[in-house]
């Protein structure tokens, strides 16, 4: 019998009209626990099968067994290598890039000020927006010929996605762009939580800003600073919309560019499961360590 | 913050405010400028020096939804003044509509039933993980769960997986079953990327409501059911309405496993407009309206759910 909060009189009618409460919770819970078994879990068992095999959805030449080929091939090629480190740049740089501007914004924002309710959600904008339509007209503010950017910034004819150097750092310009905001707003709350009389204190002190900021304010943040850099650097990770449409130099293969060039314009179908699972490793990781803080933050 | 007091201070908030302002212009231009082309017309899409001065047409939303080629010269005024009003504006583009050469009839772009692919989809999904969410959370908040915690984390993370590792085996199997290129198909993803949401987020909204509610509702001779609908759902009204803009917006703006899962029928407006960049003629004009006709409804979104972005951003952990 499960255990629930307020147990029905058996003998009362209503238990008798109605469902146990344990029929209920089943009822509730296995159906979505079920669903997401079948459409996550099970997908994921079947690319483990194929993870091991030569197996091309291009052909219709039957899979073969190959055991350890797929990972022994994968973690030996330099150029996945080249992706992983491609990838571990981009995400020190937008999460870094995010961080300091979203926390900037959140400091700046973090006093009276006319409109604020207003300013806040206009620059809450850019992160609720679709990050291939967002790349798809970042393209046109980046155009070397007639972009705003290189108008505005007096550099001519700049290729900002053409150059090997800069292209990286263009794609992830745009991350920055999107995703401020969202460590903007987290911050939001951490400052707004900050206790005033510990500013009051500090003042009677005579504490001078740079003291009140690292040891009153910094530390107060911190624990919902530290979700958003986690969510962050594992939606970095995965990065993948934006960077497609925006793409066009091999300097900005990401991980998840390079999976979906394998699986599905090369048709390495088994290759490219065995690569999925790598990525996938690394994605649990991180989300562990995420859902740990998120238990953190909830249980204060 | 503590009052403004001294002089200093006085200086530094108004540096701060000028510095505000700033950070919106720059956040904000490139929304505006996307808006800005997409009603310009063509010829100052692209001009250098940019042209931030021009008088609106809706030329490029008629040059959206048709199909069309270009003008080879002007158009007679008979026959300009005897076509229809948005004919007059694909004219007015300098291109023509392409019609039908035995009904007469215009051709319609594929942008149309793209945006509609991505209104069914988006809405049916969100129907779904709202309702399965619901109830899902309201279980998990009123029942002891054996292993809930365990539970809960796995279900988070069904929607940490990167789409494209659920992608490649999702491919083989809706080849296999005939669900590749169907509504269907992307609505099952879809669902199952926002139920796991779903459940988190109503879960602390239904956490909230006072148990007491349904305990004197029980003691009342309500069944159980009957106390969930007639007294939990109505208070969890306002988190099941941002619950669904969340997961609405989330479907809509999907842009992954609409690529890799669907290639005409189905697809929906995400991978379809940045494919019209690289056809034929590039028209920036026609690109920043379908851009701008599909952020349309996120913006009115955003604003609609400005009081509950930090709690959804956050999976439901942080509510202010």
């Amino acid at each position: 019998m499960a255990d629930v909060i307020t147990r029905l009189d058996p003998t009362s009618r209503a238990a008798a009209r109605g469902f146990s409460d344990m029929t209920i919770r089943n009822l509730f819970i296995i159906p979505t626990i079920v669903f997401l078994i079948v459409f996550n879990v099970f997908p994921l068992i079947y690319s483990l099968w194929t993870a091991f095999t030569d197996y091309r959805a291009s052909t219709a030449a039957a899979a073969n067994f190959v055991g350890l080929a797929n990972f022994r091939e994968l973690l030996s090629d330099p150029d996945i290598w080249r992706n992983f480190t491609i990838t571990a740049k981009y995400v020190v740089i937008t999460v870094t890039g995010q961080v300091i501007v979203g926390f900037g914004l959140a400091m700046l924002l973090n006093r009276k000020i006319p409109l604020k309710g207003l300013i806040t959600t206009l620059l809450l904008l850019p992160m609720m927006l679709s990050p291939a339509v967002v790349g798809l007209f970042w393209k046109l503010l980046y155009d070397p010929s007639f972009g705003i950017i290189n108008y505005f910034l007096g550099l001519g004819k700049f290729e900002w996605l053409a150059q090997p150097q800069m292209a990286l750092w263009a794609v992830a310009l745009v991350d920055i762009w999107m995703w401020s905001p969202f460590v903007m707003l987290l911050s939001l709350a951490g400052l707004s939580a900050v206790p005033k009389h510990l500013y009051e204190a500090a003042e009677i002190d005579r504490a001078g800003p740079f003291y009140t900021f690292f040891r009153i304010t910094l530390p107060l943040v911190a624990p919902i600073l530290m979700i958003a850099i986690i969510f962050r650097t594992m939606e970095a990770f995965k990065t993948f919309d934006h960077a497609y449409i925006l793409s066009t130099q091999p300097t900005t293969e990401l991980i998840a560019i390079r999976l979906y060039k394998m699986a599905f314009l090369e048709w390495q179908t088994g290759m490219s499961s065995a690569f999925a699972y790598i990525v996938l490793i690394v994605v649990v990781a991180i989300t562990n360590i995420y859902v740990k803080y998120l238990n953190k933050a909830k249980a204060r | 913050m503590a009052e403004v007091k001294t002089k200093g201070e006085v200086i530094v908030n108004r540096a701060a405010i000028v510095a505000v302002m700033l950070a919106l212009v720059v956040m904000l231009t490139p929304i505006l400028w996307i808006t800005a082309t997409a009603f310009k017309p063509r010829n100052l899409a692209t001009t250098v020096p940019p042209t931030v001065m021009f008088e609106p047409t809706l030329s490029p939303f008629a040059k959206l939804f048709t199909k069309r080629s270009q003008l080879r010269e002007p158009v007679e005024q008979e026959v300009y003044d005897a076509a229809p009003w948005w004919e007059q504006l694909v004219f007015d583009g300098g291109e023509q509509v392409v019609r039908n050469k035995k009904t007469g009839e215009a051709t319609p772009s594929g942008f149309g039933g793209r945006y509609l692919n991505s209104l069914i989809v988006s809405i049916v999904s969100t129907v779904l993980a709202v309702s399965m969410g619901t109830i899902t959370a309201y279980g998990f908040s009123r029942f002891r769960v054996p292993g809930e915690q365990d539970w809960l984390f796995f279900i988070l993370s069904t929607r940490m997986l990167p789409p494209i590792v659920v992608a490649i085996p999702m491919f083989l199997m809706y080849r296999a079953v005939g669900l590749y290129d169907t509504h269907i198909g992307l609505i099952i993803l879809y669902t199952a990327f926002n139920l796991s949401f779903a459940v988190w987020i109503m879960k602390g909204f239904i956490d909230e409501i006072p148990r007491e509610y349904e305990e004197a509702a029980l003691v009342d001779g309500y069944t159980r059911l009957q106390a969930f609908f007639k007294i939990v759902l109505p208070e969890a009204l306002t988190g099941i309405a941002a619950t669904a803009v969340f997961c609405f917006i989330t479907a809509w703006n999907e842009y992954a496993f609409a690529l890799m899962m669907t290639s005409r029928n189905a697809q929906t407006a995400p991978p379809y407009i940045p494919s019209q960049v690289g056809s034929g003629l590039s028209d920036w004009t026609v690109i920043a309206s379908g851009t701008f006709l599909f952020l349309l409804p996120v913006a009115i979104f955003t604003f609609l759910l400005r009081n509950h972005l930090l709690r959804g951003m956050s999976f439901g952990a942080i509510r202010k």
